[in-house]
């Protein structure tokens, strides 16, 4: 079993609200976040596939399938856009990194055929970042 | 850190598969990465000395097996490469094994490649990858 870990970045904008709580809530739980008018990171994805190496190729998984399925399912929904207002999943769902990186999963999870998801970590910042394993 | 050449080709496949399955990695001539290598053993804490082991241990082993040995050579030319391509996958167990058999004083848990800025491989002989 050998881990592959490919990374890319993408930038988006984003603002934390929950229509339950009053104002006074939205401003102490998310402070600075709540500003109504969005700000933006950018954010460096690392996704890690497992798998047996393949005796004829010596590949766990192509590099470049992975690329194409990252750009078509991650950036293209995500890079340059405002992640309230135009991903669907956060309708309803406050965009923290912590959801961020489920929905990242749940995009990529059924795309990957070849090698098995492992592990989503995103990355808000250098100083910040959340793993999710697919465990719900 | 060290820094070697290589070409994905397999043999068994004729050449249209390989440039199918290899692309640019399967040019005749070769090309090279700088691979930062990343070693993680784990162990009990020596009450005297506060080490899991002796860094100075480790590094000497790394130089002396692995860097020495694959240090500026072409890997395709190496014995173990024979018989399978030298992908990363492929360079991550064959290190992950130098490191298993012959370092003692620590537990190996696994061996980590980053090939590329954007591309890295793990090795845990098997075990699950958790960190």
């Amino acid at each position: 079993m050998v881990y592959l870990t490919r990374k890319c970045e993408f930038s988006a904008a984003h603002y934390y609200h929950n229509p339950q709580f009053s104002p006074e809530e939205n401003q102490r739980i998310f402070g600075k976040c709540n500003n109504r008018n969005g700000h933006g990171h950018n954010y460096t994805l690392e996704v890690t596939v497992k798998g047996d190496v393949d005796r004829g190729s010596g590949f766990v998984v192509d590099l470049k399938q992975l690329k194409d399925v990252l750009e078509r399912e991650v950036l293209q929904a995500l890079d340059h856009r405002h992640l309230n207002l135009e991903v669907p999943e956060f309708k309803e769902r406050i965009p923290t990194t912590e959801n961020l990186a489920v929905a990242i999963w749940d995009r990529l999870h059924p795309k990957l055929t070849v090698a098995q998801l492992h592990r989503v970590r995103l990355y808000e910042t250098s100083d910040l970042f959340v793993d999710f394993y697919g465990e719900k | 850190m060290f820094s070697a050449s290589h070409r994905l080709h397999n043999e068994a496949m004729s050449d249209a598969e390989n440039r199918a399955t290899y692309g640019k990695c399967n040019n005749p001539y070769g090309h090279g990465h700088n691979y930062a290598l990343e070693v993680t053993v784990s162990g009990q804490v020596d009450p005297a000395t506060g080490m899991v082991c002796n860094l100075a241990d480790l590094d000497g082993f790394m130089a002396r097996e692995v860097l020495e040995r694959y240090q500026l050579s072409n890997l395709n030319d190496m014995p173990e490469f024979r018989d399978q391509v030298p992908t990363t996958e492929n360079l991550c167990a064959e290190i992950f094994n130098i490191v298993r058999r012959g370092f003692t004083p620590a537990h190996l848990e696994k061996v980590r490649i980053e090939e590329t800025m954007m591309n890295s491989f793990e090795y845990a002989g098997g075990a699950e990858v958790r960190y």
